[in-house]
């Protein structure tokens, strides 16, 4: 089984268990925070002038604890983190944000949350605190448009990971915020000694083995290392329906379930031309053609609108293709013939982008479809495989006529529709934002 | 049951509970936050919820504002119902599981918790601006200590680690000129 479960990716009020469990995520997280003591603003407060640390103690266990299980889950294999909501980064807002939120906490005891907590057990400062968070949440939405440009792109780099800022295994970076949480948890009982006057030695010996188990987990994390790329494609599967017709009867419906090498064998990811064309004309998906050939063959011919990343520089618009797009997108991938397109695909579909296909017979047969007519173009005698198979009196990118057929002209065309469009998560709707 | 004193008395009578300890605090918390990682691909937060509650009540008091604030537009535009968002049960949850613990832990009572050298109404004022200001900063760093620190902080988000030492760096920065309303 692999998680996040897919039925509770997607949050809407079509599937109300989602909001069940949520609610009930919400429950033990409001439950936790009062039992550490956050319904107090002073036990909050004091960690701004070091008396206690019980704030920067639960924050960076909490953190830690999810961590390791987070990145041992990915590294075994049974959590797809490309699934896994990880918040865009803005570095501008983020940090002026974060000065602001800074100021909000020492001056009203309390974070959104820990209000919460402090609210419903009866403090009013709790709840003088969440109505002010209802009047600032408000402000903001009423002074954003003066700053909307700055908002969204000043210091935008979408979904980072710090092992990719500092380019190490996910591993190291694990274990290095283990070591420097246990550095701050050390650090923050000898401040508690000396400006709390707290008598460290009536604390629980069990939080040395605590912390020693901790560090051995982060190891094993990192000996455990990132699922490689093709273990990752072998865990893919699809979904299909069949439909068999019944005579007198209602058609039976069966749902079918592939692997990913499965799919290409049975062609179920390969679009003819027609489908492919028609996919700009409908108003359900947002199709992206990934041409994956040569800048040269790309530069002689290629379909009006498509995108050239070449098979060799694939994987660095992996990150991009995961967070940016639209959830409708439909990625149609094309070589000249197909062997580029379906190593393409592999890649793509191993990394858990969704709604990828392969343009059947690749650029080639798109000609001999669309462009049949054009007497410009002189087929070339034997060309090798995944080699273009025409030869163009001169390099006109998509000015070809062919290029960008007239959606009149071929207003009706046949085909069996081979796309089936999967809404996964939409990517803008995770996170707080 | 007993009582020790008057003051100590909680709704419902409960004997009031000593907190956990905060490593045992912060496992627990880090395994709820795993989980939910773990299950639905999201993390846990609450202040994205303030803001879609506010959204709420403009679209029912004032549709036409929404239509020209472009923030709100995101929320409550068109069709779209702005409490149809997985943080709105979170937020409900949360406020729930509060009060559920400070039930069963005797910890329900009306008071206000304060640094000794200042009076109630000051520190409601204090706290009520402190929201304020809070909140502002959440929704300008699209999330807050739940959706940024803790969410982000496990998932290694880049941003997300910026933000946290940027509140903790805007808190140590201001607390010496608060004092007085702590210490």
């Amino acid at each position: 089984m692999n998680f996040p479960l897919p039925s509770l990716v997607t949050v809407s009020a079509s599937n109300p268990w989602t909001y069940v469990l949520f609610a009930v995520i919400g429950f033990a997280f409001g439950f936790t925070l009062e039992m550490s003591g956050f319904g107090d603003s002073r036990k909050l407060a004091a960690q701004f002038y070091f008396t206690e640390m019980t704030v920067l103690k639960v924050m960076f266990t909490a953190i830690t604890v999810a961590m390791v299980l987070l990145f041992g889950a990915v590294g075994l294999g049974i959590l797809d983190f490309s699934q896994v909501w990880v918040n865009p980064t803005y570095l501008a807002s983020g940090i002026l944000g974060g000065l602001i939120m800074g100021v909000g906490f020492i001056v009203g005891g309390f974070c959104p949350t820990t209000s919460l907590a402090s609210a419903s057990t009866g403090k009013i400062d709790g709840m003088l605190f969440m109505f002010g968070g209802f009047v600032g949440a408000f402000l903001f939405g009423e002074t954003e448009k003066y700053f909307d440009g700055w908002y969204t792109n000043a210091g935008y780099y979408g979904r980072l990971t710090l092992d990719q800022v500092f380019g190490i295994p996910v591993g190291a970076v694990v274990v290095i915020v283990i070591l420097m949480a246990l550095f701050m948890f050390w650090g923050g009982e000898q401040l508690e000694r000396i400006f709390g006057k707290k008598d460290l030695s009536k604390e629980p010996k069990l939080r040395v083995a605590g912390a020693m188990t901790l560090f051995a987990a982060a190891v094993a994390v990192l000996a455990i290392g990132s699922p490689s790329l093709e273990d990752k494609y072998n865990k893919v599967e699809f979904t299909r329906t069949e439909t068999i017709p019944q005579l007198n009867a209602d058609p039976i419906v069966n749902t079918l379930t592939y692997t990913a090498d499965e799919m290409l064998e049975n062609r179920l990811v390969f679009i003819t031309p027609a489908e492919a064309f028609k996919a700009k004309y409908n108003q359900a998906m947002n199709p992206v053609y990934l041409d994956v050939r040569s800048e040269a063959d790309y530069n002689l011919y290629h379909i009006e609108d498509a995108v050239n990343v070449p098979l060799e520089h694939l994987t660095e618009v992996v990150p991009v293709l995961l967070s940016e797009p639209p959830a409708n997108t439909v990625i149609i991938l094309m070589s000249n013939d197909e062997t580029a397109a379906i190593s393409a695909w592999k890649t793509l579909v191993g990394s858990s982008v969704s709604n990828v296909y392969i343009l059947e017979g690749g650029v080639n047969n798109w000609i001999a479809f669309f462009g049949k007519d054009d007497e410009t173009l002189q087929s070339a005698p034997k060309p090798g495989d995944d080699q273009l198979g025409y030869i163009f009196p001169a390099a006109l990118g998509s000015r070809y006529e062919s290029c960008d057929p007239s959606p009149i002209e071929y207003e009706k065309l046949e085909f069996e529709a081979k796309i089936k469009l999967q809404l996964k998560r939409d990517k803008s709707g995770g996170g707080c934002g | 049951m007993t009582v020790t004193s008057s003051n100590k008395k909680s709704i419902f009578n409960r004997p009031e509970k000593p907190y956990v300890h905060p490593y045992f605090g912060g496992i627990v918390l880090g395994i709820v936050l795993f989980l939910a990682f773990f299950l639905t691909g999201n993390g846990l937060g609450s202040s994205g919820a303030t803001s879609r509650i506010d959204a709420a009540i403009v679209d029912v008091v004032s549709p036409s504002h929404v239509d020209n604030t472009p923030y709100l537009l995101k929320m409550a535009g068109g069709d779209k119902n702005p409490l149809d968002d997985w943080i709105v049960p979170v937020f409900f949850g949360a406020l729930f599981g509060g009060f559920a613990s400070g039930f069963f832990n005797g910890r329900l009572k009306f008071m206000t918790t304060k640094g000794p050298n200042i009076s109630n109404r000051t520190r409601w004022l204090m706290a009520f601006l402190g929201g304020v200001i809070f909140l502002y900063g959440a929704r300008m760093a699209r999330g807050c200590t739940s959706g940024q620190a803790l969410s982000g902080g496990a998932t290694l988000a880049a941003g997300s680690w910026a933000i946290m030492f940027a509140i903790f760096g805007g808190a140590y920065a201001t607390a010496y000129f608060v004092r007085k309303f702590w210490l």
